[in-house]
């Protein structure tokens, strides 16, 4: 993973080339991050042409379902919560704290995983009430959009895991944890595209 | 210090012949498997343009059973021939030159880039099964449009056109991966003194088209994933009846679509960047004008969609027209790029000279007719008639498509360690050259007459007759022009002659390593002060560096030579 020189070659060094600036493994997530958030942008799109083609927004039957002071408040702040532990959980580790960044990704990793049981819970009472992909355009718009977030928030929760089991192994320190900030890069992307998905459906 | 000696890593443990090709992470392999596998499908996509141009041949209904095994031909046809042979294998090309040009050992993820190739032959498999299922393969066009694709029994009621988005979303996933490990490579990965500003072209079109892949193929999966809800799960983003939005879906399909054309021209026009410069014996005229127009085309790709939808009354026409029209000038300076670099050069009429001019020529036709739809009037009489599909055959046949074809001629030597035949490839150029202009040209006029694309049959009385019945000759005439080519590649793996490092007096780094590279690629790289870094080694870099203490090591090859050596060497 390091350059074309690095392997006994006593010149890298000084000309500058060896390990210089951003790692491979984190500017390729942050690449595959700038892919993601084109890919959700696709989908913010169709909810806006959506939303513009059919008024009133939300439709009547399925109003009074998405408020926003109820449970998704809860899990809102929950994904919040855990992005700042995610963070802490870095900068333990930039430090060489390895308790402390256990400790922090333990609790961003159940943090994750509280909320995927929340939108489960969310998505049981709306299919009880009888709101499905197929009843309409809020409906679809509505699960895709959201059932996407959930499928990161997923990928997010296994990588926390990886990372997890990766750090009681000990195989993190102040040096090496490339795969850590990585992570926590992704985390922090699923949390503002939350942040943004709440905006649009139950705010604006 | 006149080299950089680089000791190659640990040397892998020996696998099997074919058990070390289906494991490999090495970019060589994969580039060369990325190459076959592309060219299979092109073989395969060809097939079903023979099937449509003998159906058109004349008019009536007298080769397919009923029109909907046309529609499936020329569907498949489209899709295999975009994103199973012109994407993946200009990849292909990009994957096996772009570490070797920026002297890396591999690419910066290789398991990553043996599993974007590996997504290739698994999504063109899913695609074809099509055939399989009840209703048939795909058939709403390479576009698949709403209402066309949705599920219906009018429509496309069968799981063919799952298998069609689900075959789409891992090709798009292998190329967004690739472009990814595209980037990191060029970022990080590049050798002592290889500032971007020194890159050969070739990378440098990579470069771009790997942005474009990233930003735009996520766009086209979003409207896959879409329109799968649609049809599997009773979504209603594109369906009116439900309260969707048809245009949408044009709309999200075109924001990559669009790109997608430069994904597919970029890279051929970085080939040619490198095969006019060597066969010239000239440096590429205007390097720093053609890396700013390439990125200008990729930055203006993105604000020229709905050009493709012109027609639906649902696009500001003055703008995308104009984003249209100025498109035309990067590529303009390209033109005088390549015509300049050529001028008052050597010219050695090889193989993959021959269809770098190919490119210029018919590329230069496609840009112009392209221009001239630009123009909404013309547009709206032209919509989905025979001109749009000559202007996009110009492009990706005649630029594209002959770009691939000059790469091979030119890196074949360094994949393969032997040189195609001259002779042979010159037939292949000759047959394919007439049998291109004489299918696609005659579909200018038939455009011209308001012939429509997508239909099996035709009334005699229409007066297309001839048109159709020239492309049809001329389609088969492609067709036989593969024949020398594959023929050539079998020979001259077994009796060609031995090509040695660097057949063509190259100017970029792949040709400083032995044919073929070791799984290192590299046991010492030359002094790189420039973009021509063979070029300054060969010549003594006379302009570089004069002060510099002379070393000598024994045994050396002239390349790896400090300022002076390499002149004796020459001499």
């Amino acid at each position: 993973m390091t350059g074309a020189v690095s392997h006994g070659d006593p010149h890298a060094a000084e000309s500058g080339h060896a390990q210089r600036g951003i790692s491979n493994p984190i500017l390729g997530m942050a690449l595959f991050i700038t892919s993601e958030v084109m890919f959700f942008s696709g989908l913010f799109a169709a909810y806006f042409a959506t939303r513009a083609a059919n008024q009133p927004w939300p439709p009547e039957a399925f109003g009074e379902l998405l408020e926003p002071l109820s449970l998704i408040l809860v899990a809102t702040i929950i994904l919040i919560l855990s992005s700042f532990t995610c963070q802490f959980a870095v900068w333990s580790i930039r430090k060489g704290d390895r308790a402390g960044f256990i400790r922090n990704i333990s609790i961003t990793f159940v943090l994750g995983i509280i909320f995927l049981v929340m939108q489960m819970y969310d998505y049981s009472i709306l299919f009880g009430e009888g709101m499905t992909l197929g009843s309409g355009p809020f409906g679809t718009t509505y699960y895709t959009l959201t059932g996407f977030h959930g499928a990161h928030v997923f990928g997010g929760v296994l990588m926390l895991g990886v990372v997890l089991y990766r750090g009681l192994a000990g195989q993190f320190s102040a040096k090496h944890h490339d795969a850590v900030e990585a992570v926590s890069l992704y985390w922090h992307f699923v949390d503002v595209v939350w942040i943004l998905l709440f905006s649009i459906l139950y705010l604006v | 210090m006149a080299t950089h000696a680089l000791s190659p890593a640990a040397v892998p443990a020996y696998r099997g012949g074919i058990y070390e090709w289906l494991t490999t992470t090495d970019h060589k392999k994969i580039g060369i498997m990325y190459v076959i596998n592309s060219f299979l499908f092109f073989l395969v996509g060809g097939m079903f343009a023979l099937l449509v141009r003998t159906e058109l041949a004349q008019p009536g209904i007298q080769f397919f059973t009923n029109e909907h095994v046309y529609n499936e031909s020329f569907s498949i046809h489209a899709t295999v021939m975009i994103f199973l042979f012109i994407i993946p294998m200009l990849a292909g090309l990009g994957n096996y030159a772009v570490p070797l040009m920026i002297g890396a050992p591999d690419m910066a993820f290789p398991r990553i880039n043996a599993l974007s190739f590996w997504m290739l032959p698994l999504g063109g498999i899913l695609l074809l099964m099509g055939f399989l299922v009840p209703g048939g393969a795909a058939a709403a066009g390479w576009t698949s449009y709403p209402p066309l694709s949705e599920r219906g029994a009018l429509s496309s009621p069968g799981a063919g056109q799952d298998l069609w988005i689900v075959a789409l979303i891992l090709i798009g996933t292998s190329s967004i991966l690739g472009g990814i490990n595209f980037l990191v490579t060029i970022f990080k990965m590049r050798a002592p003194g290889m500032t971007l500003f020194r890159m050969p072209i070739m990378v440098w079109t990579i470069l771009v088209t790997s942005v474009l892949v990233v930003m735009a193929t996520p766009v086209i999966t979003s409207a896959l994933v879409m329109l799968f809800i649609d049809r599997n799960y009773g979504g209603s983003f594109f369906n009116p009846e439900t309260g969707g939005t048809a245009v949408l879906y044009q709309n999200v399909f075109w924001f990559y679509s669009h790109p997608a054309v430069y994904v597919m021209v970029l890279p051929a026009m970085g080939v040619i960047s490198e095969v006019l410069p060597v066969f010239s014996r000239k440096p590429l005229f205007g390097y720093k004008a053609f890396i700013f127009a390439t990125a200008g085309i990729g930055a203006l790709g993105f604000s020229v969609w709905a050009h493709h939808m012109f027609t639906t009354g649902a696009v500001f026409l003055p703008f995308f027209a104009l984003m249209t029209f100025f498109i035309a000038v990067p590529t303009g300076v390209k033109m005088f790029n390549w015509v300049f670099t050529m001028f008052r050069g050597q010219l050695t009429f090889s193989t993959p000279l021959i269809f770098a001019i190919g490119f210029l020529t018919m590329f230069l036709i496609g840009g112009i007719n392209g221009a001239f739809s630009a123009a909404v009037p013309v547009d709206f009489a032209l919509h989905d008639t025979y001109w749009v599909v000559a202007h996009l055959h110009y492009v990706l046949f005649g630029g594209s498509v002959f770009g691939v074809f000059a790469g091979l001629y030119y890196w074949f030597p360094k994949m393969t360690g032997r040189m195609l035949d001259e002779g042979l490839g010159k037939v292949h150029f000759a047959l394919m050259f007439i049998g291109f202009n004489l299918t696609f040209f005659p579909m200018h006029m038939l455009g011209i007459k308001g012939m429509p694309r997508r239909i099996a049959d035709y009334a005699s009385t229409a007066g297309w007759n001839d048109w159709n019945l020239l492309a049809t000759v001329g389609g088969f005439l492609i067709g036989i022009s593969m024949l020398p080519f594959i023929w050539n590649v079998f020979v001259s793996l077994r009796n060609g002659k031995v090509a040695g490092d660097d057949p063509w007096e190259g100017n970029t780094l792949e040709w400083a390593t032995s044919s073929p590279p070791p799984p290192y690629n590299f046991d010492r790289l030359p002094e790189i002060r420039s973009e021509r870094p063979l070029f300054d080694a060969r010549h003594g870099l006379v302009a570089h560096d004069t002060n510099a203490p002379r070393e000598v090591e024994d045994g050396q090859k002239a390349i790896g030579a400090g300022p002076g050596e390499g002149r004796e060497g020459q001499a």
